[in-house]
């Protein structure tokens, strides 16, 4: 009842869906004035945007293959964008990386070029391409472009390993949103997030998943600007934040000379929990060598360009024209919040530091701070933290401690916005965690049911069993992801890192040399998915456990290791075999070219 | 050569350009952190490497691949390699 009436008019069901939202927060504002406790809000904004994408998700249920691995490829250039958007912008850039960049400052910024500047990477070496192509996964394309299970079988490990590793942080995200916002135990919030995160992709594939994320995104970018907005209007900053905080800026670095950098004793930082961190490093400064920002922002170009969920995105398309296009429209939708984050950290570090801000709580008494709302909140919820170190009854700069989570999810109310304004930053928060991790899951039982179960294991295999052995898959690594972010191993930001540096490592030059150099071969590209992945984990391992190093890498720079073996290791490998064969090297021209049938059938 | 190499090689080297503007807004410039910092051009009020990561190297980025679509559009209908509308 959707279908083909639906595609033409998508953008009056969105203008509808995003007024409705809007006067759904409005109509919040208005209960909060009227007395809604702030925790019946929470559960409100949550409930509400949660349900909606899973009636998107119910709408677009499907029976048919390509509507379930590649929504039909009939998703228009700026639709995806949204889409691709909200598949991108995770836990991490929404709820992570503001704080990152608030406690690191410029050093962490690499982030924020790195994850833009990988969608360069991404039109012009291979979106298009793989478009073209007409693969379902990216395995896909790897199995048939070198020929051989044993290729096919590679890309599905390197995939799984960085898409896993992505999305346990991604279930971790929508776990603690939603047990900071339905105020349940964190054990138990996973299991909500994940159950809503299913509720999107079960029945209905790639196309669920693209029409939620359209609606994640809008809810996202809502919930990410209007505060950025709202405060710098509050504070008197300047009513376009974007282009007028000069003045903040040079007045952060102002107090930060002010109250100087003390180093905290080993014995203090002690009683400090688990997670949360103080300002040590200047806000607008270099304070970063020039290698250790590069290579950071290396490695998440190369990342964003080799992890499946953004490129699978791409295959959705109509054309390759359109895909070209789209890159161009996602990065323009991230741009909008990227652009965002920095000047989001900037507000919430002058809240909090200026003394001539009301809101401003270093140079207080202690007593003073312990006693405000907010604070007593975020300090039940192990995101805030003060402690007299000095014994002097005032709070320092060192004697402040936040988790990087609460940068974003906290400073509305520390700014003194309404509560109705936080409710929507969780909304947010979830939208951005559930449409990644939506896009990932999808992207590993999509690579284990068609490219293991369909190309490997049973290529006789009926539509209707590979649909349900595609959705029980996406069950079964739903529960795992879920029990291993239920762990708590590593935090949000650094498990994403982590990802992007498996990816890296594995897939970039395989999946770049596929297209641009007709000489790689079957055994090179084995060679260089299977070594890279190896050489790169093994370093993490090794500075994990006390390793020196070499050349200034880092555990958050081991793509780089795990990059040049396999670049290495496939170009060497791939020249002392035989060259592929004349069906293959046709199959690579065919690629190259824009028009013509795809290489891969509609059907396959 | 034929019609498929040159418009290979035209492909290739729009692939270049384009690579070559990545590079220098990505790695290049920030081999010049501390000099940015200090360089008396400032956007805006802010200092120019806050600048180039929170906004100028971002929006280059954005431009840069809407650019490098409609040059690679306009080479292939230059060597009739584009996709029919309905396709």
């Amino acid at each position: 009842m959707i279908k083909g009436k639906f595609i033409d008019n998508l953008p009056k069901v969105y203008g509808i869906y995003t007024g409705g939202f809007i006067v759904f927060i409005l109509l919040m504002a208005i209960a909060e004035q009227m007395g809604m406790s702030a925790k019946m809000i929470g559960i409100c904004f949550v409930a509400f945007t949660v349900s909606i994408y899973a009636i998107i998700g119910y709408l677009s249920r499907t029976l048919q293959v390509d509507a379930y691995y590649v929504a039909g490829r009939e998703v228009p250039t700026v639709f995806n964008g949204m889409a691709t958007a909200a598949d991108w912008m995770s836990g991490a850039s929404f709820v992570a990386m503001a704080g990152g960049i608030y406690f690191k400052g410029y050093g962490y910024m690499a982030l924020l070029v790195g994850w833009t500047g990988g969608y360069v990477l991404v039109a012009s070496l291979l979106a298009p391409y793989l478009r073209k192509f007409g693969c379902y996964t990216v395995p896909d394309f790897v199995g048939t472009r070198y020929g051989g299970n044993l290729a096919r079988l590679s890309a599905v490990i390197v995939l799984t390993v960085a898409s896993f590793t992505y999305v346990t942080a991604q279930i971790n995200a929508t776990g603690t949103i939603a047990s900071v916002a339905l105020d349940i135990p964190f054990q138990y919030a996973v299991y909500v997030g994940l159950i809503s995160i299913l509720l999107c992709s079960l029945l209905g594939g790639m196309r669920a998943v693209t029409w939620t994320q359209v609606a994640q995104y809008i809810v996202l970018i809502i919930a990410y600007l209007l505060p950025v907005f709202w405060i710098s209007n509050k504070m008197g900053a300047g009513f376009f934040p974007h282009v007028m905080l000069a003045d903040e800026v040079a007045r952060i670095g102002e107090l930060e000379s002010q109250f100087g950098f003390v180093k905290n004793s080993a014995a203090d930082l002690a009683t400090v929990p688990k997670g949360l961190a103080g300002i040590t490093k200047a806000h607008s400064a270099v304070n970063a060598t020039p290698w250790a920002f590069i290579s950071l922002a290396v490695c998440m170009m190369a990342g964003t360009a080799s992890l499946p969920h953004v490129m699978m995105r791409y295959f959705t398309t109509p054309s390759v024209k359109a895909a070209r296009r789209s890159v161009g429209w996602s990065l323009f939708f991230i741009f909008l919040l990227y652009s965002s984050a920095p000047m989001l950290a900037t507000l919430s570090k002058l809240s909090l530091m200026d003394p001539t801000l009301p809101t401003g709580i270093i140079g207080k008494s202690i007593a003073d701070v312990q006693a405000i709302d907010w604070y007593q909140n975020w300090n039940q919820a192990n995101l805030m933290f003060v402690n007299d170190f000095n014994g002097n009854g005032t709070l320092e700069l060192n004697e402040f401690f936040m988790g990087g989570k609460a940068v974003v999810l906290a400073t509305p109310e520390i700014a003194g916005l309404p509560y109705v304004i936080s409710g929507l930053v969780a909304a947010g928060g979830m939208a951005a965690a559930m449409s990644t991790a939506d896009g990932l899951i999808l992207a590993i039982a999509n690579a284990l049911s068609h490219d293991l179960y369909y190309k490997i294991i049973d290529p006789k295999a009926e539509t209707a069993k590979r649909l349900i052995v595609a959705r029980v898959l996406l069950v079964i690594i739903g529960f795992a992801g879920a029990t291993i972010a239920a762990l708590e191993i590593q935090g949000i930001l650094g498990s994403v890192i982590w990802a992007f540096d498996f990816a890296m490592s594995g897939l970039f030059f395989p999946l770049v040399l596929g297209v641009w150099w007709k000489r790689a071969n079957s055994q090179g590209a084995v060679a260089g998915m299977l070594l890279g992945l190896i050489s790169g984990t093994a370093y993490l391992v090794w500075v994990r456990t006390g390793g020196a190093g070499f050349l200034g890498i880092t555990q958050l720079t081991f793509g780089i290791v795990g990059a040049s073996v396999s670049l290495v290791s496939m170009v060497v490998v791939s020249l002392i075999t035989k060259e592929p064969d004349a069906a293959t090297q046709k199959m690579v021209d065919d690629t190259r070219i824009p028009s013509g049938k795809a290489i891969l059938g509609k059907q396959h | 050569m034929s019609n498929k190499d040159r418009y290979w090689a035209k492909t290739r080297n729009l692939l270049f350009v384009t690579l070559a503007i990545w590079f220098v807004f990505s790695i290049g410039i920030f081999l010049f952190g501390a000099q940015m910092e200090a360089s008396s051009i400032r956007p805006l009020g802010y200092p120019l490497s806050y600048y180039m990561t929170c906004q100028g190297s971002l929006g280059i980025f954005v431009i840069l691949i809407f650019w490098f679509a409609g040059r690679q559009e306009k080479i292939d209908e230059e060597f009739g390699y584009s996709e029919r509308e309905d396709d």
